[in-house]
């Protein structure tokens, strides 16, 4: 048995997702951000503007997402 | 019993805040996906999937079984669907050459948004693409067809060169880029495809359990009882009505995706 200096219970797939949230939460930020700026500059291209800004979205979701999941996978 | 999850079924019937049997909240986990067949394999979610499958044909029948020049009330509705997945998802994605395709992807945005929509429909409220197979059904009809489209349109091996050398790039970086873009295109994809919708519901109907249970639990003759219980209820109503906006909004990214691997199938990157 290894001695550790700091030990983790309780729910640790929690942590993970707290973890797993960060870049998908600033890309998400950034996507829609810059999508609203490009409307706001051009909005009679605000279709393919918004399209563009959903599919950068759901990539950048997926990561949450897996992190979201992984605990009920992985979970003991 | 810090943290212990009581199984849904175990639940007593007055489990309220300050009881005097000792049970805590009982926090919603994964046990609520699970059902027991009414018979044979048919449980809650395949009825769903069923009735759900039953409600867009027959809807969709009715609204162009007798088309009309000028079109009534289901018809306008039914052509304002059609034209929303021709024009805005299609064409402007696919180009002209994708007409063949809308009637897939017409049939997938359907069926997921009313897979989806089970969620908040009072009586069901369970969204049938919370249940993995689910999404992982439409994923492989996804996978399979955009990698038959590839091969048929750009040959079998050139597709796959196409795929892992796309141009424009310094020669170095291939060696890096080749596998990476391999896997991405040809596992990351159906795997994202799926676990984004699954997910999805999954986290939204989790959400609306736990706000309705916690307003069975804190429903008590005490101001943190009464506060607290209007407004989990208050949460609920508003997570609902957030749900049926990310309802379609992931019916419409799947389809979006669908289209985007098709035409990226159709045409190699240049």
């Amino acid at each position: 048995m290894v001695d550790l200096i700091a030990d983790i219970t309780g729910s640790v797939g929690s942590i993970g997702y707290g973890l797993a949230a960060i870049g998908p939460g600033i890309g998400i930020g950034i996507i829609f951000g810059n999508g609203v700026q490009a409307i706001a500059r051009q909005p009679e291209a605000y279709g393919v503007i918004r399209q563009n800004m959903l599919l950068g979205f759901a990539l950048a979701e997926a990561l949450a997402l897996l992190g979201f999941v992984a605990p009920f996978v992985f979970g003991t | 019993m810090q943290g212990a999850v009581v199984p849904m079924a175990e639940i007593e019937p007055g489990c309220h805040l300050g009881n005097d049997f000792g049970c805590g909240f009982p926090a919603p986990d994964a046990s609520i996906f699970e059902f027991e067949p009414y018979f044979g394999n048919f449980t809650k979610p395949v009825i769903l999937l069923l009735l759900g499958s039953l409600i867009i044909i027959v809807v969709f029948l009715l609204a162009f079984r007798n088309s009309k020049l000028i079109p009534g009330k289901l018809q306008s509705i039914g052509e304002m669907g059609y034209l929303f997945i021709r024009d805005g998802i299609s064409r402007e994605v696919i180009g002209k050459d994708g007409d063949r395709f809308v009637p897939l992807l017409f049939s997938i945005f359907f069926f997921v948004w009313m897979g989806n929509l089970w969620g908040i429909i009072p009586g069901a409220q369970f969204p049938v693409n919370s249940r993995f197979a689910f999404p992982v059904g439409l994923a492989i009809t996804v996978w399979i067809l955009y990698m038959y489209l590839g091969m048929r349109h750009q040959g079998p091996i050139k597709f796959f060169t196409n795929m892992m050398f796309p141009p424009g790039m310094p020669k170095a970086i291939y060696v890096i880029l080749a596998p990476i873009e391999l896997i991405s295109n040809v596992i990351v994809r159906p795997v994202t495809l799926s676990i984004r919708l699954f997910a999805n519901m999954f986290a939204g109907h989790l959400l609306l359990t736990v706000f309705t249970v916690a307003t069975f639990y804190l429903a008590s003759l005490s101001l943190v009882g009464i506060v607290g219980s209007a407004t989990s209820f208050l949460m609920t109503v508003i997570f609902t009505a957030f749900e049926a906006l990310i309802q379609g909004l992931q019916a419409y990214i799947f389809t979006l995706l669908t289209a985007v691997y098709i035409a990226g199938s159709l045409h190699a990157e240049h």
